[in-house]
């Protein structure tokens, strides 16, 4: 690293400029701390989620396990029974916050998410279809809810072609084919067995209850080429905030850089939703929460990918463990998430008042 | 703002270049689609009977058989049919014009969330079978919610944003429906109720019910046929509106009553029917117009007739089995707002 | 045919940047066919025209926003639409009609958006970063006002602040569309010298502008456009003349001297009276 001795232009906040070899980029010093402050919230709530269940674990008994410790039930307890679902919530929550942080860069709507392109409604679609017509084995289950939502998602795509870049279209159409979709399932369900439905529909809700660590394997390996390349997306991404024209008058490629970024979404929430089912509401709130902790103007992925990782791992440990009643993890998402939702608008409320 | 929303605006602002040839040819057209819709709901069915026959009872007449199935089964599913569906139109029309969204929907407010969370609460903890205690208990739900909605969306500043608004009910609806979720799947009787709740269906409310609801909607439907006026005035923005002599507090609260009764009621009644509030008012505007005072009857018309005829559809499609009103409609609605959607001068929002 | 005042070829100067024979529109409706001109390579140059009659179709085809449906934009002697975006932008900026900021955003931020064709992605904030957008920011006098929120500043104060954006660019080249439109009198007046002045330190600048008496007094070669046709272009005095301006706007006027720059000032001349025997005419 090196100093700069000349005075610095004061961009209103404060910043740190990183130069390191070939790299020189300039980071704001409060999200470095929320970043920080999150990751170690993460690692604490991993912890912990190592640690309960009906077999407790001390935490320090969770390290002692995850270091290579000696004792060989804790070993198994924790490396082969917990870590799995635990790693599956930070990374899968992650990739829903990213995937909803692209849609709303993309769409410029705050309100936007993946559901937008009917995916989760898809995905749900493929699973109840695969379960009624052929049976409800968890690889067939996922394929048939990976197919649906990518079927979805291109139906989506083709209908509004015509209309490409103008995301308004486009959701409007996801919004049809999402409703036609919802029907289709309501009415599935009550065809069905009680049984079954119940079963289905706690998927649809979104469950890491049947998360292995070789699909968890999967997802990150699928996902991970994904987030690269979106790597090189992100400067073109943030010029597209100030409308196509300053964009494409500032050398970035508008059209191409919001189809590249919906592509990618789609695909990270395909592979998420294979792993977990639609886990509601990350994709939503995450970008909007970490938009406000940075107090950034623009929305970021990192801070989102954390955030979505938090409220993950939070949720679950909050349906696992916290309420009378074992649920899905979805169902704490979306109470956790809307009320979060009413608790900015609240606030808002305040500030102006 | 867009070209599409100036164009509305001149529309509005001129009067309607509509002729009015067309327009009592489209009110006729309108009133016999509905006669031949109840008609059709009468004597269609998986015991299908002659409308002579139907005449005849509708007369004080006809078969035992034919009274039973007319009188206990189709006539209170008809008159059901209608309540809901005019509800649903007018609701939704209200909507649409004061959100100056053409894609608003009454589900927006949180009517369904609450509904549906209240159902839920009444069989997992209350124990409650009954279709008759049900409707009010769901019409109870969607009432706190909207009104939980509309304290959110509008405190502080003494009035309500419409942005802020669709914001709040997105933000409580979420909370509701995670809530009814998790109630659901851990009882087994209220996930049975709840599943062909969310079908929507106009099967098996009796007069019963019907009757003492009816008051609640001739009066909120009377209330949005006088706020029309009020709301063309909305349409030119919050501030011509203001310079024209609306009273835009009263018009808010008129508009924010009428649509919590009446898509309360419908949802109560029926359990949420999707797309008729969304998609009739957007046919109204295409055949009459921009005109509020237009859009509100014809939705109030023509919402019926459709809702009548996708319930006569989901009766045929799989006879002797049915299939639910509310799956109908969005399979009728959804691909009517793709095409609309599609369509070179669709709407954008302004 | 309406008479040119001066053919494109018989310009006495160069011009990297020129539209050859070019056809623009949105979809399938063409707003200019078979345009054809070149703007002076260090000049002043404003765009003039009524309404709808293709000024701003043709700043965005020069800027490369609009790909001509036939012809060619020619910049350094390439057609544009075949150069990279990125090599686009490091010749040519644009300060587009709709520009948004995001909420919240600085105007160091904003102004730092405009260092995006010569960024890289390791390396996104470099001191010559830095000096660009220091620069851009004291030649149009915000750089205290570096540490505020855009949404904060008046329409002004926040129009200085996307001219600086574009000119973080270090373009050579700088197209402005309807720059001074929402400004008072004071405040246009006050842009129009920024942009004399990075004229006279070597930028070739493009405008599209409203006022004809703003276009006389500031440009050094105008570019009158009517129905999607260039009528006239050259130096003001020759393009201005009371015919011309009825031709085109449709305005009875006459034209004076500046009484303070000697150039052309266009007075309307319609009284209410005289105006409607016109109409009954």
């Amino acid at each position: 690293m090196s100093t700069i001795d000349r005075p610095r232009l004061d961009p209103g906040y404060r910043r740190h400029l990183i130069r390191c070899g070939p790299i020189a980029v300039a980071v704001r010093t409060r999200s470095l701390a929320v970043a920080t402050a999150l990751l170690t919230v993460i690692a604490l709530l991993a912890v912990a989620a190592l640690g309960l269940g009906t077999y407790p674990l001390a935490p320090d008994a969770v390290l002692d396990a995850l270091f290579g410790g000696r004792d060989t039930l804790d070993r198994t307890v924790v490396l082969e029974w917990r870590l799995p679902r635990t790693l599956a919530a930070c990374v899968l929550g992650a990739l829903f916050a990213i995937a909803g942080a692209l849609f709303q860069t993309v769409t410029r709507n705050p309100l936007a998410s993946p559901d937008v392109l009917g995916l989760s409604n898809g995905a749900f679609t493929g699973m109840l279809l695969t379960v009624v017509c052929f049976s409800a084995s968890w690889p067939l289950m996922t394929a048939g809810s990976v197919v649906g939502g990518l079927a979805t998602a291109g139906l989506i795509w083709g209908l509004s072609r015509r209309a490409a870049g103008q995301s308004f279209r486009l959701i409007v159409i996801g919004i049809g084919v999402a409703a036609i979709l919802a029907s289709a399932n309501t009415w599935m369900l009550l065809e069905v067995e009680l049984d079954t439905a119940m079963f289905a529909s706690a998927w649809g809700a979104g469950s890491l209850n049947g998360v292995t660590a070789g699909a968890l394997g999967g997802a990150v390996v699928c996902s991970l080429p994904l987030v690269l390349l979106l790597g090189l997306l992100t400067p073109g991404l943030r010029q597209l905030d100030l409308g196509d024209d300053v964009a494409g008058a500032s050398g970035s490629r508008p059209a191409r850089t919001r189809a590249g970024a919906l592509l990618i979404a789609v695909g990270l929430v395909s592979i998420a939703t294979a792993v977990a089912g639609p886990v509601a509401f990350i994709a939503l709130a995450a970008p909007q929460i970490a938009r406000r902790l940075a107090g950034a103007p623009s929305l970021s992925l990192t801070l989102s990918a954390l955030v979505g990782a938090f409220l993950l791992l939070a949720s679950d440990l909050v349906a696992q463990h916290l309420l009378p009643v074992t649920l899905p993890v979805g169902v704490v998402t979306v109470s956790v998430g809307g009320a979060y939702l009413v608790a900015v608008l609240i606030q808002e409320i305040r500030r102006r008042a | 703002m867009t070209v599409a929303a100036i164009s509305r605006r001149r529309d509005a602002l001129g009067g309607s270049r509509t002729g009015r040839a067309r327009i009592w040819l489209g009110l006729l057209g309108l009133l016999g689609g509905l006669a031949i819709a109840i008609a059709l709901s009468l004597t269609l069915g998986s015991n299908a009977l002659p409308f002579g026959d139907v005449l005849d009872v509708l007369r004080g007449g006809g078969s035992p058989e034919a009274r039973y199935v007319v009188e206990e089964l189709r006539l209170p599913r008809t008159v059901t049919g209608l309540v809901v569906g005019a509800a649903l139109g007018a609701a939704g029309a209200l909507i649409q014009a004061f959100t100056r969204n053409p894609l608003a929907d009454p589900g927006i407010l949180g009517v369904n969330a609450g509904a549906a969370l209240a159902v839920a609460l009444g069989v997992a903890f209350l124990g409650m079978r009954d279709i008759a205690a049900l409707v009010w208990l769901a019409f109870l739900g969607a009432l706190v919610v909207t009104i939980a909605v509309y304290v959110v969306g509008s405190a502080g500043r003494g009035a309500a944003d419409p942005i802020r608004l669709t914001l709040a009910g997105v933000a409580l609806g979420a909370v509701c429906s995670g809530i009814t979720t998790g109630l659901t799947l851990s009882d087994p009787e209220a996930f049975e109720h709840l599943r062909s709740w969310n079908a929507g269906s106009l099967l098996g409310r009796g007069f019963d019910v019907l009757l003492p609801v009816l008051p609640f909607v001739g009066i909120a439907v009377l209330g949005a046929l006088l706020l029309a006026p009020g709301l063309n005035a909305v349409a030119l923005g919050e501030d011509i509106a203001r310079s024209q002599g609306a009273n835009l507090a009263g018009i808010r609260i008129g508009v924010i009553l009428a649509v919590t009764v009446l898509a309360g009621v419908a949802t109560a009644l029926a359990g949420p029917i999707s797309f008729i509030g969304l998609m009739v008012p957007h046919v109204a505007r295409w055949v009459f117009g921009v005109d509020q005072r237009r859009i509100l009857p014809v939705s109030i018309l023509l919402a019926p007739a459709i809702v009548l005829l996708s319930d006569v559809l989901g009766r045929l499609l799989i006879a002797p089995a049915e299939i639910p009103v509310g799956i109908v409609t969005a399979f009728v609605g959804a691909p009517v707002l793709i095409a609309l959607a599609r369509r070179a001068k669709a709407s954008a929002p302004s | 045919m309406p008479d040119r005042t001066t053919a494109p070829s018989a310009l006495p100067t160069a011009s990297r940047l020129r539209a050859e024979h070019v056809s623009l529109g949105y979809d399938a409706r063409p707003i200019i066919a078979g345009l054809s001109t070149a703007i002076p390579d260090g000049s002043f140059t404003v765009i003039i025209g009524p309404n709808a009659c293709g000024k701003s179709t043709l700043l965005r085809g020069l800027s490369r926003l609009l790909s001509p449906a036939a012809g060619r934009v020619v910049l350094d002697g390439k057609a544009i639409t075949e150069l990279a975006a990125k090599d686009v932008a490091k010749r040519l900026g644009l300060l587009p009609q709709s520009a948004a900021a995001p909420d919240g955003i600085t105007v160091v931020d904003l102004v730092a958006r405009g260092r995006y064709p010569r960024q890289r992605l390791l390396r996104q904030w470099t001191d010559a970063d830095e000096a660009a957008v220091a620069e851009a920011l004291d030649a149009t006098g915000t750089r205290e006002l570096g540490p505020r929120r855009v949404d904060e500043l008046s329409g002004g104060q926040r129009q200085r602040v996307w001219v600086a954006m574009v000119l973080a660019q270090e373009t050579e080249l700088l197209l402005l569309d309807e720059p001074t439109t929402f400004l008072d009198i004071a405040h246009q007046i006050e842009l129009m010298e920024l942009f004399a002045r990075l004229n006279r330190q070597g930028r070739t600048v493009v405008a599209v502008l409203h006022d004809l008496n703003h276009a006389a007094r500031y440009a050094d070669h105008l570019i009158a456009m009517h129905d999607g046709r260039v009528v006239a272009e050259g130096p003001p005095s020759e393009v201005v003349t009371s015919e011309r301006v009825e031709e085109i706007f449709g305005l009875p006027n006459v034209v004076i001297a500046d009484p303070v720059t000697g150039g052309p000032l266009v007075v309307p001349s319609g009284l209410p009276a005289a105006r409607a025997e016109a109409d009954g005419r």
